[in-house]
């Protein structure tokens, strides 16, 4: 990937991130939310990891935010007001976030700038590599995840069935209530 | 370079491409619905009378593909009270950017020398191909669904949410037709693919997917026209109930654009259609080096009139298939939105589920793909 490409998608995502935390309109935000996604997509593509890319644009932008859009359509999110309240609680935020910044700066950071590339074995990033490692390194762990998920699927459905069936009973009472008073 | 300069010029013919086929899709909209219904059709502006001087039948080309574009292009552009401008003015490249971009993956030819240059006839060889068609098929909901709130209009924003649940629910149909796919050919390039394609079974019957996989075809054809929001699946747009629905605030250009949206996705999943079940660029019983008809029967062709006899049999091919997906918009009636959520779940994901399931069998059983 050419450093110019690299430098220009990293800008493009972490000012998209910036987005997704200054703006006020909760649709806004999430469109900001897609950009980061998309970008860090195109750099995982653009650094070999194809597959990955793609799983992100397909499951993160393309299916988890759409889910965030119904939950912004369906709760009705207003636009958010400027934070209210005494001028200390900004003043000592901004010393807050001054003060992660240098730790972030201090601590994490000069490692990372250390590190060099140095290249990958072929074929890294293909499909084939990642079933290889899903399946055999990782196997235990993989099933595992998908057993949970398929626990919580299950739990949201019956959570959602009972709910239907109170409101099934209700509904029952309430008809019994009006033939009586019939 | 050169290769690099050949792919561009590829990707544009390819979009350009898609775009001819919205545009034949549009007039067999107006002229071929008439012909199936038994009406005359659009049939206004003859503007000189010439063609009826000399005795020709009027075709409503210019009434279709002149005129109506030019009303459209030239009508006001109207941004309702209260909407958000920024998405109202984005939604509908949002929905049509996608679309086209998808184009550039499709394999519309097999490999062409020329000189002592070999261009393969695919604007962009992705190893990874059919993700990256999921993922810019999954990226198009936002600007419909954007296109729906956006407009600060009820029955727009209901639109946009029908089209958004839809879209999502048979993507999921698709998305496990395109794995029981990629199963069966062991590969996720499309070029790969459609070669795979080539050669015969019995001596006669072309080795195409549709053979192999009929239950994902059918999966793939129906969860394509949900995708394309047409009917009998065009409940976002409803206009029985809806007016248009996520468009109903929109005029002409950006009006256009999603109109296209949903003709280019037609022509796309015709492109799809085509390339996974019916050889793509395949021409039944031609090789390299010519046609070997069965019965043991030789003509010998030149190589390049073999490469460029493929991409015209991928055209003839994708041509038949919007044929195809025209006749099935006028001849059905519109799904009630329980029936259409109840196909998409209990109807395409659980017989995709099982067609997964069969193909991972019989692949283990018989050791080896396709």
């Amino acid at each position: 990937m050419p450093m110019g490409l690299f430098w220009f998608l990293a800008a493009l995502s972490v000012l998209s991130a910036l987005g997704v935390v200054l703006q006020r309109n909760p649709l806004h935000c999430l469109l900001s939310l897609v950009l980061t996604l998309l970008t860090i997509a195109v750099l995982f593509i653009g650094q070999d990891a194809v597959v990955v890319g793609f799983l992100q644009a397909i499951v993160y932008a393309g299916a988890i935010m759409v889910l965030f859009l119904f939950v912004i359509w369906l709760l009705n999110v207003p636009v958010e007001t400027r934070p209210t309240g005494h001028l200390a609680f900004k003043f000592f935020g901004m010393i807050a976030v001054a003060a992660l910044l240098a730790e972030l700066a201090v601590f994490v950071l000069p490692p990372h700038l250390k590190v060099k590339y140095s290249g990958h074995p072929a074929g890294y990033g293909s499909i084939e590599a990642l079933a290889q490692s899903l399946f055999s390194d990782y196997l235990i762990a993989f099933e595992i995840t998908s057993i949970l998920l398929l626990v919580a699927v299950i739990g949201a459905v019956a959570l959602a069935r009972r709910s239907s069936e109170i409101e099934i009973k209700e509904r029952a009472q309430d008809a019994a209530r009006v033939e009586k008073a019939a | 370079m050169i290769e690099l300069v050949v792919g561009a010029i590829e990707a544009i013919l390819m979009v350009l491409v898609g775009l001819q086929l919205s545009i034949f899709l549009l007039y067999f909209e107006r002229k071929g619905s008439a012909l199936i219904q038994d009406r005359v059709g659009a049939n206004r502006a003859a503007i000189t009378g010439l063609g009826r001087k000399l005795g020709m039948p009027n075709l409503g080309i210019v009434n279709t593909l002149v005129a109506d574009p030019v009303k459209l292009f030239t009508k006001e552009d109207f941004v309702p009270d209260g909407a958000d401008h920024f998405l109202h003015a984005l939604a509908p490249f949002l929905a049509l950017f996608p679309v086209l971009i998808t184009f550039v993956v499709i394999p519309f030819g097999d490999t062409i020398t020329i000189g002592r240059h070999t261009f393969n006839l695919q604007a962009a060889n992705l190893n990874a191909a059919a993700l990256y068609l999921l993922a810019t098929i999954g990226i198009g909901v936002y600007g419909v669904s954007l296109g729906g709130w956006a407009s600060n209009n009820r029955w727009a924003l209901l639109g946009g949410i029908r089209a958004t649940a839809q879209m999502i629910s048979y993507e999921i149909a698709m998305g496990l037709a395109i794995v029981a796919i990629v199963m069966t050919y062991g590969t996720l390039d499309l070029q790969e693919m459609c070669r795979s394609q080539g050669g015969v079974w019995f001596g006669f019957l072309p080795r195409w997917g549709i053979f192999v996989q009929p239950l994902a075809f059918i999966i793939l054809l129906t969860a394509g026209i949900a995708e394309s929001k047409r009917v009998p699946f065009d409940l976002p747009e409803g206009e029985s109930e809806l007016i248009l629905g996520y468009m109903v605030e929109y005029s002409g250009g950006k009006q256009a654009a999603f109109m296209f949206t949903d003709f280019a996705e037609q022509a796309l999943v015709a492109m799809l259609l085509v390339t996974f079940f019916f050889g793509g660029w395949q021409v039944p019983w031609l090789y390299r080096d010519g046609f070997h008809l069965p019965g043991g029967y030789f003509i010998h062709v030149a190589s390049i009139l073999v490469s460029i006899l493929g991409v015209i049999a991928f055209l003839i091919k994708v041509l038949m298939f919007c044929i195809l997906l025209g006749l099935v918009r006028w001849t059905l009636p519109r799904f009630r939105y329980d029936q259409l959520m109840r196909l998409g779940w209990k109807g395409l994901v659980p017989l995709g589920l099982a067609n997964v399931l069969v193909t991972a069998f019989i692949i283990v059983a018989t050791g080896g793909a396709h």
